[in-house]
Formats: C-alpha cells, structure tokens, sequence
C-alpha cells in the first residue's frame, strides 16, 4: 500500500466514522420518547362515583398537587391546591364547604378566592369533563 | 360704610366655620396658618410642609379644626383668637384627637370604617396607664401617627403600615437612655429583626407576617400574659396550637406555669425552627425538661433521629441535583419533586408540637419515598452528564482523526502538486 | 477514484449530462496570496446554514408554535428527547456562530473591495443575505416563548413601531396585533421555518452561481508573479473542511459543556426584567438609541437614529458604485476608513453595552 492509498483510506475511514457519530444521535433523537408529548394537558384525576357528595380528592397535576371536589349539589370542580401564601397543601373542609390551609389559616371559597387568612392570590381553577367513567381535569385555555 | 365693613367682619368667620361641617368647602379658602408658617423657619416651618401630605388634608380639614384661630386674619394677634388652642401638652394628646377619633358621628361623615374606641382602648394601654399617673414621657398617639403629616396605615410609607411598625416602636423601646427608667429589657427590635417573622415581612414583603402591634395590641398595646401567648400564636398558627393543646404538654406547661409556644421559640427572636431543637444534643428544647434515661427523653431522642435523617436525605438529594445542573443537566422535574417533600417536611415538623411519635414517623417515610425517588432522577441525571462527556470525547476524536487525515492528505497534494 | 465510483458517475453523466459540470469544476480555481485566509469565511457561512438547517428540520419535529406549548415542547426537547438537547444547543449556538461569521465575512470583502465591478451583485445579494440572518435571529428568538424572548421581541418591535409615518404600520403588521401575541408567534414561526428559508434559498443560490461565474476576487494592485491559483475541487475543499471540522469541535465543546438555557415561560402580564437586552448582534443598534439624547434639535434622538441606521445600511449596500476609484482598480482608502469607522463603531457599541452600568 502506498502512501497514497493509505491517506486516502485514512480519510475516507476517519470521514465514516465521524458521519455515524452525528448519524446516532440524529437517529436516536428521531425515535419517539417514553414520554409521548410535551404538555400533560389532561388528567384522570378520578372515576365517577369514586367521591361522595362534599368531599374531595388530592391528585397529581403537571408536577404540582390539585384539588378535585365533589360539592354538596354534586358538582365536579377542580383547582390547583398549592396555597399561594406558602406552598402548603390546600384541603376541603365539607362543614364550611370551603379549601382551608392549615399552615397559616388561609381560607378559600368555591370559586377559588381568599375569604380569609394570608394568602395574596386566589387558587387558579381548572377545567373538568366528565367522559364515561373518567373524571378528567385540565388547565382552563 | 361701617354697616359693611361690619357685615364683612361677621361674613367671613361665618363661612370659615361651615368649613367644619362641609368639608369640601376648605378647598381653596384663605389658611393664613399655612401662608406664614410656610414662610417661617425650623421648627415652625416643619407642620407647614408635612401638613401637605397629611391625611386630614385630603379629607379637607385645615389647622383650624385642630388648634382653633381664625385662619383669614394675616396678623398673629387676630389670627390667634378665642377659639385659638394652640399646641397640646404631651398628656392632652389623647383627649385632644379623641375630640373627633372617638365621637362616631363625627367620623361617619369621613370615614365610616374607622374604629372610635382608640382612646378607651388605649387607657387600658401600659402607655395610658402611665400616662394618667403623670409619665409624659411614655407615647401618646402623636408619637406613633406622627403630628402634622400623618398618613393612613394603608400607605406604605405611613409610621404605621406593617413593616415600618417595629421601627416606630423601637424609636423609644429601642433606647438604652429613653427606657432607662422603666426597667424592661430594649434590645426586642433587634431581636425581632433576626426573627423568620421579619424576614417574612421586610424580605419577602409578606404584609400579613406579624410585628409589634399584632402581638401587643395597637393603642392597648400591653405585654401579654404567659397564658396569653399561646392564644396570640394560635391566631396564624392554629393546627400547630390544636395539636399542643390535645399533647401530653398542654396540662404539663399549665400546671409549671410556663408559657406554651414562648418556652420553647421564644418571644421576639423566633427563628425558623431547626432539628437542633428535637434530639438530645446541647441545643435541644426537650432535655431541659426530660432527663436521660425517661420516656421523654427516649422520645425526644427518636424524633430527632428521624428529622436528622431525613433533613440528612434531602440535602443529599439537592446537592446531586445541583452538581447535575451545574453539569448542564435539565433537573426540573426532580426539582419539583423535592418541592413536595418540604412540604411534608414542614408539616411532620408541626406534628411534633402532638408528640405523637408513630404519626411524624409514617409522615418522614411518606418524604422518605419520594426522595428515593428524586435521587434515582438524581443518579440518572449525572449519568446523563457522564454520558454527554463520553459522547463529546468519542465525536471530538473522530473528528480530530478527521482533521489529520484532511491535514495529511492537503500536505500529499501540496507537495505532489494535486490530483487525488 | 475506484471503479465502483467510477461506474456510478458515469451512469449519473449518461442521464444528467453532468460533464459540462465536471468540466467546469476542474476549471475552478483560488488565488493563493497573502490574505487568501479570508476567503474560508464565506463558505463557513454556508457549512453552518447547512447546520442550521438540519438542526432546525430535526426541532420541528418536536417543538410547538402555541403559547400554551411553545415553552413546554422546548423543556420537552431539552430533556425527554434523547439527544434533544444537542440539537436543540447547535442550533441556538451555530445560530450565534453564523452571525458572528456574517459580519467577518462581510468585513472581510468591504476591506478587500472584493463588492467592486463586476461583483456588485453579489455584494448587494451578500447585504440582502446579512438582512436576512438577523430576520432568522429575530424570529428564531421568540419561538422558545421565554421571558428574554418575550421581552426582546416587545422592546424589538416598539422600536420599529417608532418609525415615522409607517412604524404603527409595519409594528402591527409584524406582531399581527397590536402585541406580543399567539398572532405573533405563529407569524415568527410563520417567517423563521418558511418565508425566511425560501427567500434565503433564492438568494444565497444567486450569491453563491455569482461567485462561481467570477471567480474569487483578488486584492486591488495585488502583485500577479505572487499569486499562486489552486483547484477548488480539491484542494480547497480540503482545506475547507479542515475549517469546518475545527468549527465542529468548537459546537460540540459549547453545546456539552453550555447547553442552551430553557429560562422561564413567557408571562405577559409580569413586568419588564430590569436591564431587558436583544441578542448581542442587536445590541449595536439598541444601546446607539439608549445613549442618544431624547431630542437632536426638534426632531426625537430615537427617530433620528433609527432613520439614521437605514441611511447607513442603505449606503452600505451602494457602495460598490459609489466607490468609483475601487471601480477603476485604484486603491480607496477613504472607503477603507468608513469601513474601519462603521466597524469600530459596532464593535465599540456591543462592548458598551456589557460594559455600562444601568443599559
């Protein structure tokens, strides 16, 4: 083998291997994630009939704790349940029908606003849909 | 001509007086007051220029409804008239703004949501009490509100909106010379200022953190007894009070006599509550009590324990993190995640105040859980690091191969004078 | 070449006629002399649009023009996607890159004189093609939805706004509303993945068949006896891609060890972040507006300025027939200083604007 034919094949070894080191991740980035899409838009929070009239449920949402409550009339509504005063846990209290956080006190209505207590913001609301037998939530558009 | 010089002399205090029944009216009419002190100088300078932001002002008041006179009339003498009452002394303060702050039909015509019990309240007051024993030197309401520019407590830069309050205090309490008579300890604002309350409210500008008057009361403003304490704590702090009240503590601390909440964080430098406070170590609350080898001890020890654990777990887990972003590694979602864990962290730590040991040991394994979790995302996220290094030293090889192969083959045809 | 390779060209020659190509290939050459290094640059411009291009095809399988999602797609990409994070980190670094390199290669020709006749269009092409990145980058800017993007595009576009006669015009007819919007968003994107491309596909095709009818331009009196002429293909194609291989390492070093920021989601309704800048191949221009007084004689600082940078750029773009003694190959050198006073000018300003307390 000649000096020539050596570079040559120098070159044309170092280009392929340099090519299948950009191919593999252009592949591996093309192949769908685990995880199929960006947004979790919706949420099976829980099952029709899993909640009894006024009484509530705890659910993951996104990566944040929401509320879902089943009110005395029977009506489904959902919030987020990070208190805005200081990130506790938001509960419902059925005697009050109200959410009331037990870090400082604060108290919030059915509409999601501060009745009393600390906090500086209302509890942002979500939208629920019913579908068969799932209790969907998701964020209002 | 007399008859109308007469009927302008009697025409003018006329409307000068409906100024106090219509308001609205001391706008735009001759303040004589304010025309010469304005030009005078110091200290009888001051009212005129803090006058201008007063609040009293804005309703429409003027000098005269406080100090009398007649404020059409330019000379001093006939400024200074009957009605003229001048400065109060220190110990009419009170009755003298009472005139209108307690009468309530008069303050319903400006603003019907103000109290007007301020005065009898402030009687109860250790200031009022004082006062009426002949001390002028203790505050009266001029002290707090200021004198000729006082603001509402809405207004953030009023003496008495929340985060100046501790400042106003401190002017006196905060004196070694001013408080040298009274025997009672001065350095309460320092303390404060290094309370997780001050830092709530001057840091994270949290208006509904407590200060001085939240505690002591505003115009009956008066140290709380030891029973009461716990009361005042248990107003933004109730599930923490409820579970102290069904403890084997409650009836413990009542019968020593000891103030429940204070025993323990103290008065004004409360700080965030540490787990040196549980346990056994030299800091802690419980050994002052309990000594070694009782059941309180035993448990004070197994508390402790479990928060040094899992306070242990979770700084683990934060610094993995922290490496693995400074690595260039998205952590977001196992950051979030530890979001969740404070919050049991926070609230197994009011479960101590219930001594229920079994229940704040179930809530740290729920927050145990998790950080299992969170430090599996941790590990995966430096391997992910790892493996970024790896790829980049392998891709930067080939193409450093690359390179030298173009380099040799460039320096062949150079000096061959081309062709492949 | 081997007889595989052989056998396939002369199949492609029997059906695509390509012996008039190879026959012109061979004919093409580059001058070698002693500032024969700038003319790398020009086609480093298009190895990193060929980057550009191929990272941003890849983004587009995962990334989402809404508000609601923009932000989101991008965590999504940063860290579900394997390998998400490098492509998305090439393409915010080689967009910088490219830029950057714009602007040597655009300098590198003015100083050169290489616009003068009978290379006028291709200068004109190479000032439309500078427009035309800084549009990419403008754009590019706002799709992550994040709240550097959101407020450089809002400061971005109220200077635009504040031309006379067509600003509120034209500020409308970018944000497709009267602000930063889902309208807006979907028209960046819109102008980034489409619009953009195809202009820049027809003018850098222009750009680059002009320069391959021409040939390389030589340096004004430049001495003959010393000038050395090399094939393209090869030799300088080698040497071409030594460049862009050094570029390369160069990506994969800043996108592994400083991966892009994802920042935090767009909130219109927070207030402005103090010390709010575009992207610094911007900042020229902005911190020009910021340090002028709010009024030269009667007419607004701001007005004047920006009316001002259009009569530089449309300068800019003429000089090749307004020089007229580049023209007649005699040296220029009062175009050489406009040249170092316009570069100076940039490059004294950028600095200002990391420099100064309170821009």
């Amino acid at each position: 083998m000649n000096r020539r034919t050596f570079i040559n094949g120098f070159l044309g070894g170092s280009l392929l291997a340099t090519v299948a080191s950009f191919l593999y991740p252009v592949i591996r980035y093309i192949l769908p994630p685990k995880q199929a899409e960006a947004v979790q838009k919706k949420v099976a929070a829980a099952k029709v009939g899993d909640l009894a009239p006024n009484s509530a449920k705890i659910f993951k949402f996104g990566s944040s704790p929401a509320i879902l409550i089943n009110t005395q009339d029977g009506k489904l509504l959902a919030f987020s349940a990070t208190c805005t005063h200081l990130t506790c846990t938001v509960t419902y209290q059925g005697d009050t029908e109200t959410m009331f956080c037990p870090c400082h006190n604060g108290r919030f209505d059915l509409a999601g606003n501060v009745i009393s207590g600390p906090p500086p913001a209302p509890l942002e609301s979500y939208k629920v849909d019913v579908a068969g037998e799932d209790i969907f939530v998701s964020k209002k558009a | 001509m007399r008859n109308e010089m007469m009927m302008k002399k009697w025409l003018l205090p006329l409307a000068m007086s409906c100024l106090l029944c219509f308001p609205g009216l001391g706008f735009g009419q001759k303040n004589s007051c304010l025309d010469c002190h304005s030009k005078l100088e110091a200290e009888l300078r001051a009212p005129a220029d803090a006058f201008k932001q007063d609040i009293h002002q804005q309703f429409g008041l003027g000098c005269v409804d406080c100090h009398g006179g007649n404020p059409a009339q330019d000379s001093e003498d006939l400024a200074k008239d009957k009605s003229f009452k001048g400065s109060p002394k220190r110990a009419q303060v009170p009755e003298f703004c009472a005139s209108c702050h307690s009468n309530g039909a008069t303050m319903r015509r400006f603003n019907p949501n103000l109290r007007v019990d301020q005065l009898s309240q402030y009687w109860t007051s250790r200031h009022g009490q004082l006062l009426k024993k002949g001390d002028t030197k203790v505050a009266v309401c001029t002290d707090c509100h200021g004198q000729h520019g006082i603001q509402s407590a809405k207004y953030p830069k009023s003496m008495t909106f929340p985060w100046n309050i501790p400042q106003t205090c401190g002017r006196c309490h905060a004196g070694a010379e001013t408080m040298k008579d009274y025997k009672i300890p001065t350095n309460q604002l320092d303390e404060y200022k290094q309370s997780v309350h001050a830092n709530a409210l001057f840091d994270k500008k949290d208006l509904s953190a407590p200060t001085c008057n939240d505690c002591h009361g505003n115009h009956g403003a008066f140290p709380p007894e030891v029973k009461s304490v716990a009361s005042v704590c248990r107003q933004c702090h109730p599930s923490t009070g409820d579970l102290f009240s069904k403890s084997p503590h409650k009836k413990a601390f009542d019968d020593m006599g000891i103030s429940e909440c204070e025993a323990c964080h103290g008065n004004h430098k409360i700080l965030r509550p540490s787990n040196d406070m549980l346990g056994t170590g030299e800091k802690s609350g419980c050994i002052q009590c309990h000594e070694s080898g009782s059941k309180g001890y035993q448990a004070a020890a197994d508390l402790g324990r479990i928060f040094e654990a899992l306070q242990k777990q979770m700084r683990q887990n934060e610094d993995i993190l922290a490496l693995a972003e400074k690595k260039g590694v998205d952590v977001s979602q196992p950051k979030f995640h530890l979001q969740d864990v404070n919050t049991i962290l926070v609230s197994a730590k009011n479960l101590t105040h219930g001594l229920a040991v079994e229940d704040i040991r179930e809530k740290a394994a729920e927050g145990e859980k998790i950080l299992v979790d969170i430090r599996q995302a941790g590990d995966k996220a430096l391997q992910e690091a790892k493996f970024r290094r790896t790829g980049l030293v392998i891709a930067t090889a080939f193409l450093a191969l690359f390179g030298l192969a173009l380099f040799l083959k460039i320096r062949d045809m150079t000096r061959s004078g081309s062709r492949p | 070449m081997n007889k595989f390779g052989r056998n396939i060209v002369a199949y492609l020659d029997d059906r695509f006629q390509l012996q008039g190509l190879f026959d012109f290939a061979k004919k093409k050459k580059v001058p070698e002399h002693s500032y024969s290094f700038w003319y790398y640059f020009g086609g480093i411009c298009l190895f990193l649009t060929g980057i550009q291009i191929m990272t941003g095809i890849l983004l587009l399988l995962y990334y989402t023009p809404s508000i609601d999602g923009a932000h989101e797609s991008i965590q999504f990409i940063m860290s579900q996607v394997k390998f998400g994070w490098l492509i998305r980190s090439v393409h915010s670094w080689t967009a910088n890159i490219l830029v950057g390199v714009i602007f040597v290669h655009m300098f590198s020709t003015y100083f050169l004189k290489a616009y003068r006749r009978p290379r006028e269009l291709t200068w004109i092409t190479g000032f439309l093609l500078l427009v035309i990145f800084l549009a990419f980058g403008f754009s590019g800017y706002l799709l992550p939805w994040n709240e550097l993007s959101y407020f450089a595009t809002r400061v971005g576009t109220d200077i635009a706004g504040s031309l006379p006669l067509i600003g509120k015009w034209l500020k409308t007819l970018i944000l497709g509303g009267s602000s930063v919007s889902q309208a807006t968003l979907s028209r960046f994107f819109w102008f980034h993945v489409a619009i953009l491309p195809m202009a820049a596909f027809f003018i850098i095709g222009t750009h680059v068949l002009l320069v391959q009818i021409l040939g390389m331009s030589k340096p004004i009196g430049i001495n003959e006896a010393k000038v050395k002429e090399i094939s393209f293909f090869p030799d300088f194609l080698f040497k071409d891609a030594l460049g862009w291989t050094l570029i390369l390492v160069l990506i994969g070093v800043l996108c592994v060890f400083l991966p892009w920021e994802v920042g935090k989601k767009a909130d219109p309704f927070a207030a402005t972040p103090l010390g709010i800048k575009p992207e610094w191949y911007f900042t020229f221009m902005f911190t020009t507006l910021k340090l002028l007084p709010s009024h030269i004689i009667f007419i607004e600082g701001e007005k004047l300025a920006i009316l001002a940078f259009m009569a530089g750029g449309l300068f800019w773009m003429l000089v090749p027939y307004l020089d007229r003694r580049a023209a007649q190959e005699k040296r220029s050198p009062v175009f050489t200083l406009i040249g170092v006073a316009v570069f100076l000018y940039i490059v004294v300003m950028t600095i200002l604007t990391y420099t100064v307390r309170g821009l």
